[in-house]
């Protein structure tokens, strides 16, 4: 993290903003990084000032693909941020910003766990303060995750990151490995305050601003295992009724799911074979090069071509690992977190099937049994309400994410091809013999 | 043919070990080149007629590869290759090639033919043959002799042997040389009765020379050193390269799989489709670009191969120069003693151990005529001596003073041609780099449009 009153924006990777790819050679993303679909939502509404040059990057350009719709202004602090935002009082705006830094270790006599720094700057009323700091450890935020859940059973709620990855990393507490959680769970915090409905949650309030006893003990107030547990094994055996009498959009959305589930997986697997086949040729690479140099101590009049060559293949290494950095900071997460978002959805997919599952066993127990109707039909009548909310909650929140999944995915490939061009146009210098190369290349 | 049959009793003797007429009088390279003025000039001398055969501009290719069976020594079924070898003769007048000489030899003939060249031209660095097994091969190379990949670049590496003697001012005349590439049937056998093989060095006798010899040409000693270490990167550099030609096929392929599954991905999505699989079509086409990428790195491998191979032929002539160094050690030492035998027979005084001393001193003195006879018989050995001495140090004077004529040549050679073999890769790196910035201009325009 880039020092601690860093806004929180998404890397050039992450959130949909105008500008944000690989381009911006400070890699700093503009202000916009996270209010891309918020800007999308309200773009007929926001009415900029012309004079606000500074709030250009909340560009009234409803096309996120424009990266060039605007030269961003790079806000210093969060603060200063929110003094921007200030100007307009449009409540729509980002208002909230989170930062995700500083993993510490800590050690008990049970157990080893890491806990991360989050500052939080908001200008919001409903905030005491406008600025929090809190640590919280990986525990805290499943316990965030699955409450959003339960309150928002088919809003599509941003991923976590793996409890573990079960491959490769051996230790917990490897530096990679914390460090890309860190991240991750960066992103999954501004995913949520971006997001119109659960940004305003309570839980997620409480997460943000509460001290470690207080969290604790709002923790207990939730419902309780053994409730929690009951309901999953009511909720398995009704998830497949919800399947049958599935409507015909969500049909639909099922089936891209499941395709677009199976893809991504692919698109990831693939990412990272990439990724480790980059680094295998850069481990030649850099034994490649240096054999030039001792050639070239036993001879007279190829040193100079050969101290040549080895100069060009120290470049072409150089470049390598730049492209595997911006590989792994602006291809891979993404891939990622989608595959992660993919097991998301199917569980959200599950979730309105019971919901309308539910249903569906009421109407028949009232067709059937005729037994104590009025209580039925009454039932009936509320399930009924809350389907139809949680079929259009999904719908709504489906076209956002898919929106967002376009923006991200488009981004994170056009990064990746950035890089490779770059890593191309590195390369294609040879240096002190590039003019004997050139007088070849004429030739052919 | 136009040229008079080659005169039989020639083709028994080695050719001269003195450059025939101008050193540049050989082309470097015969193929389609201009020849030099120089090359009409050839000395008037009445046996090197059928050396005027090389004044004319002649192309020599190894056009065809085709597999053959055939019995074997043991009258066991083999498979073999076999190389079509064409000769043409250019005419000065109108430029037209005409087809002179075309037939067939398989690698072990080739093999015979070095042998030769290795025995009668001591002092030359006679250019290598193209390996014979498959090495410093990445995975996706076939180590089988019969690939056809394998047998192609074989094809080449022949035609360069011989385009190579071809073009050295004393090989080119050798007149089993010739015979290798006009005379099909009956060249082995003609090769054989050259009886090269008796005159070959031991191996034995080599080695023991080269711990032995006490005094060798300093130049050739750092020869030595020089070849070696040559070999050694060499080798190195190969088998690096082939690690990273794995990986960077590696690296390509793998993008391939983008293609595909874009492709399906793009069957689910509206506004992403086209975009995705355009796109994907890039990411084939980038997979499948690396193919014709590494074939043409091979191609700069086995540039690099023949000077790895050049390598053992330099160190071939240090040895016979250690050898013949040795010998003349030998002999000095021996002239030596027995110059100090004759004295102290002559004087009375044995100052030098010898068995025929002390026999005679246990059994009795010998007879003054005795005496006299064994130093009139060291004498006439010492007379013999001298004379060998003589003509062994002019031998070895030669020796030094050709090969290193041959070495100079041969520096500058390899010095020109590895250069050239350097900046071609370079260039290669080059034109792979503009490929990849070609394709990822396209993927990122894909992707931008999604």
């Amino acid at each position: 993290m880039e020092g601690e009153c860093r806004a929180p924006q998404a890397r050039s990777s992450g959130l949909p903003a105008g500008g944000a790819g690989g381009e911006s050679p400070g890699g700093d993303a503009p202000l916009s990084g996270s209010s891309g679909s918020s800007a999308l939502l309200q773009a007929e509404v926001l009415d900029l000032d012309e004079d606000e040059d500074d709030l250009e990057v909340f560009s009234k350009d409803a096309s996120l693909m424009d990266m060039n719709s605007f030269s961003p202004m790079m806000p210093t602090s969060p603060l200063s941020m929110i003094n921007q935002v200030k100007f307009e009082d449009e409540p729509d705006l980002k208002d909230l910003f989170i930062t995700v830094d500083e993993p510490e270790s800590h050690v008990t006599t049970i157990e080893t766990f890491i806990t991360y720094r989050i500052i939080t700057k908001t200008s919001r009323g409903e905030f005491d303060s406008s600025e929090f700091e809190v640590r919280r450890r990986y525990q805290d935020f499943l316990w965030l995750k699955e409450r959003l859940e339960e309150a928002h059973p088919t809003l599509i709620i941003p991923p976590l990151p793996e409890k573990f990855i079960v491959k490769g990393m051996v230790e917990r507490f490897n530096d990679d490995f914390i460090e890309t959680r860190r991240k991750a769970l960066h992103k999954f915090l501004n995913r949520i305050a971006d997001h119109p409905t659960l940004t305003f949650n309570e839980d997620f309030k409480v997460f943000l601003t509460a001290q470690a006893w207080e969290l604790s003990s709002h923790k207990k107030q939730g419902p309780g295992l053994l409730s929690r547990m009951g309901q999953t094994v009511r909720a398995v055996a009704l998830s497949m009724r919800g399947v049958k009498s599935r409507p015909e959009e969500f049909m639909e959305m099922n089936n891209f799911i499941e395709i677009f589930s199976q893809k991504i997986n692919l698109i990831d697997k693939i990412s990272q074979r990439i990724y480790k086949e980059e680094r295998e040729y850069f481990d030649e690479m850099k034994e490649y090069g240096p054999i030039h140099i001792l050639w070239s101590a036993s001879e007279e009049d190829l040193a100079d071509t050969l101290k040549g060559v080895a100069s060009c293949i120290d470049k072409c290494c150089k470049a390598t690992e730049k492209r595997m950095s911006g590989l792994s900071e602006a291809l891979l997460p993404v891939v990622h977190e989608y595959v992660l978002y993919s097991e998301m959805l199917m569980g959200v997919m599950k979730r309105r099937d019971q919901i309308q599952a539910e249903l569906d066993s009421k109407v028949e127990a009232l067709t059937s049994k005729k037994a104590d109707t009025d209580l039925l039909t009454e039932e009936i009548g509320k399930l009924e309400d809350k389907v139809e909310c949680a079929n259009n909650a999904l719908k709504a929140d489906w076209e956002r994410w898919k929106q967002n999944m376009q923006n991200d995915i488009k981004s994170a490939f056009t990064d990746m091809a950035e890089e490779n061009i770059h890593y191309y146009e590195q390369t294609i210098y040879y240096g002190p013999i590039y003019s004997s190369c050139k007088e070849k290349e004429e030739m052919i | 043919m136009e040229q008079a049959p080659p005169d039989p009793e020639r083709r028994l003797q080695p050719a001269p070990l003195e450059p025939l007429g101008h050193p540049d009088a050989g082309v470097e390279s015969v193929v389609g080149e201009e020849a030099e003025g120089a090359r009409d000039e050839g000395p008037g001398d009445g046996t090197m007629t059928e050396n005027n055969f090389w004044l004319k501009k002649i192309e020599i290719s190894v056009s065809e590869a085709e597999k053959r069976t055939g019995r074997n020594a043991m009258n066991m079924q083999e498979t073999y290759t076999a190389y079509l070898i064409e000769t043409r003769s250019v005419e000065h007048i109108d430029g037209q090639s005409v087809l002179t000489d075309s037939l067939w030899r398989r690698y072990s003939e080739f093999e015979l033919l070095r042998n030769y060249l290795l025995v009668y031209y001591p002092h030359i660095v006679v250019p290598p043959l193209p390996e014979k097994r498959a090495e410093f091969v990445w995975h996706k190379l076939s180590a089988d002799n019969m690939d056809p990949d394998f047998v192609e670049r074989r094809r080449i590496g022949l035609e360069n042997f011989l385009l190579r003697v071809a073009s050295h001012p004393i090989l080119c005349r050798d007149k089993i040389f010739y015979l290798f590439l006009t005379q099909e049937g009956n060249w082995k056998e003609t090769v054989n009765e050259t009886g090269f093989q008796l005159k070959a060095d031991s191996r034995l006798k080599a080695l023991n020379a080269t711990f032995r010899v006490k005094n060798p040409d300093k130049r050739f000693t750092e020869l030595k050193h020089y070849s070696d270490e040559l070999q050694s990167v060499i080798s190195h550099l190969l088998r690096v390269r082939a690690r990273v030609a794995d990986r960077l096929y590696g690296v390509y392929k793998v993008h391939g799989n983008y293609g595909r599954v874009f492709s399906e991905w793009s069957a689910i999505e509206k506004e992403m489709g086209d975009g995705l699989q355009s796109a994907g079509h890039h990411m084939d086409v980038y997979a499948s670009s690396i193919d014709d990428i590494l074939e043409d790195e091979e191609h700069y491998a086995d540039q690099l191969k023949e000077y790895l191979f050049y390598a053992e032929a330099l160190r071939a002539v240090c040895r016979k120069h250690e050898l013949m160094q040795y010998d003349l050690e030998m002999a000095a030492q021996d002239l030596a003693s027995k110059k100090q035998q004759c004295e102290e027979l002559a004087t009375g005084t044995v100052r030098t151990f010898s068995l025929k001393g002390m026999t005679t001193k246990l059994f009795g003195q010998e007879t003054p005529e005795q005496r006299e006879a064994r130093i009139k018989v060291l004498e006439e050995q010492i007379n013999e001596g001298e004379q060998q001495l003589k003509s062994k140090n002019q031998e070895g004077r030669e020796f030094v003073k050709n090969a290193w004529a041959d070495i100079e040549r041969f520096k500058e050679q390899k010095n020109h041609d590895l250069k050239e073999a350097l900046i071609s890769y370079a260039v290669m790196q080059i034109s792979m780099c503009k490929k990849g910035i070609q394709v990822w201009t396209n993927a990122k325009e894909c992707f931008s449009k999604m």
